[in-house]
């Protein structure tokens, strides 16, 4: 699942950036982690329910990839850090 | 044929470890492999694995989030390696150290995965002992074993 980093052109954009806008944190499938492992590790860091934990693993599991959390730049980031902290491949992006 | 479980948790909420003196050998030489590898640095490929991109579509975010937390997941990852390290042949666990176990070895899966371009498909790892990779593939699943354990015991 390691993306190697493009150089883009981006378009200039007129909009004002928003401090508090939110962001959502992203968790990408890849081969290694065990389903019963990214189930546990959704619980104990969000402190999502099984049953919920559950389904979000799945996700990631069957589509690829799954939104675990939102919030602003400062929450995505900490989350992001939890996650990677725990092996998961995890991305922040504007929502 | 009765599966016996290496780590479960007891009724006090301690964590059993019943390993041979073989796997205890086994785990007592990840942490050394682990060091090597993150010394590297996220040029090795296993290394980026454990600190990957943070976001896709805007560089300057990803290189922010990774000025500010890689020192902090590296510190972290020595921290739970040291932690297994120091309990590596500990019959009971308590919690935390059961976490550090499976952050530790999890961690180690993630490497050795990465650099044996691992599936999802277990079969693929049914090679011939004289493969070359038989080794790696066999100490990956084993590795497996290990954290599905910890992971049903954490969650008992």
């Amino acid at each position: 699942m390691t993306v190697t980093p493009v150089e883009v052109e981006e378009p200039v954009s007129d909009e004002v950036a928003v401090p508090d806008r939110p962001w959502v944190v992203i968790v990408w499938n890849d081969p290694i982690n065990l389903m019963s492992y990214v189930t546990y590790v959704f619980q104990k860091l969000f402190g999502y329910s099984r049953d919920k934990a559950t389904k979000l693993m799945l996700d990631v599991h069957n589509k690829g990839k799954a939104v675990v959390s939102a919030g602003n730049r400062e929450k995505a980031e900490l989350d992001v850090f939890r996650l990677h902290e725990h092996g998961l491949w995890a991305t922040m992006q504007h929502d | 044929m009765r599966f016996t479980r290496r780590i479960k948790r007891t009724r006090s909420g301690q964590f059993e470890v019943r390993l041979s003196p073989e796997e205890r050998e086994v785990l007592r030489g990840l942490p050394a492999q682990m060091r090597d590898a993150l010394a590297l640095g996220r040029d090795d490929p296993a290394v980026a694995r454990l600190n990957p991109q943070a976001c896709l579509d805007d560089a300057e975010v990803d290189a922010e989030f990774h000025r500010l937390m890689d020192d902090d997941l590296n510190a972290g990852r020595i921290e739970a390696l040291e932690a297994f390290e120091k309990t590596v042949d500990n019959t009971r666990l308590d919690e935390q150290e059961a976490l550090a176990w499976m952050r530790a070895i999890n961690d180690t899966r993630l490497l050795l995965g990465t650099r044996l371009d691992v599936s999802e498909d277990p079969a693929e790892r049914h090679v011939p002992d004289d493969d070359p990779r038989a080794p790696g593939f066999a100490l990956y699943d084993y590795l497996s074993l290990l954290t599905q354990e910890l992971v049903e015991a954490l969650d008992a």
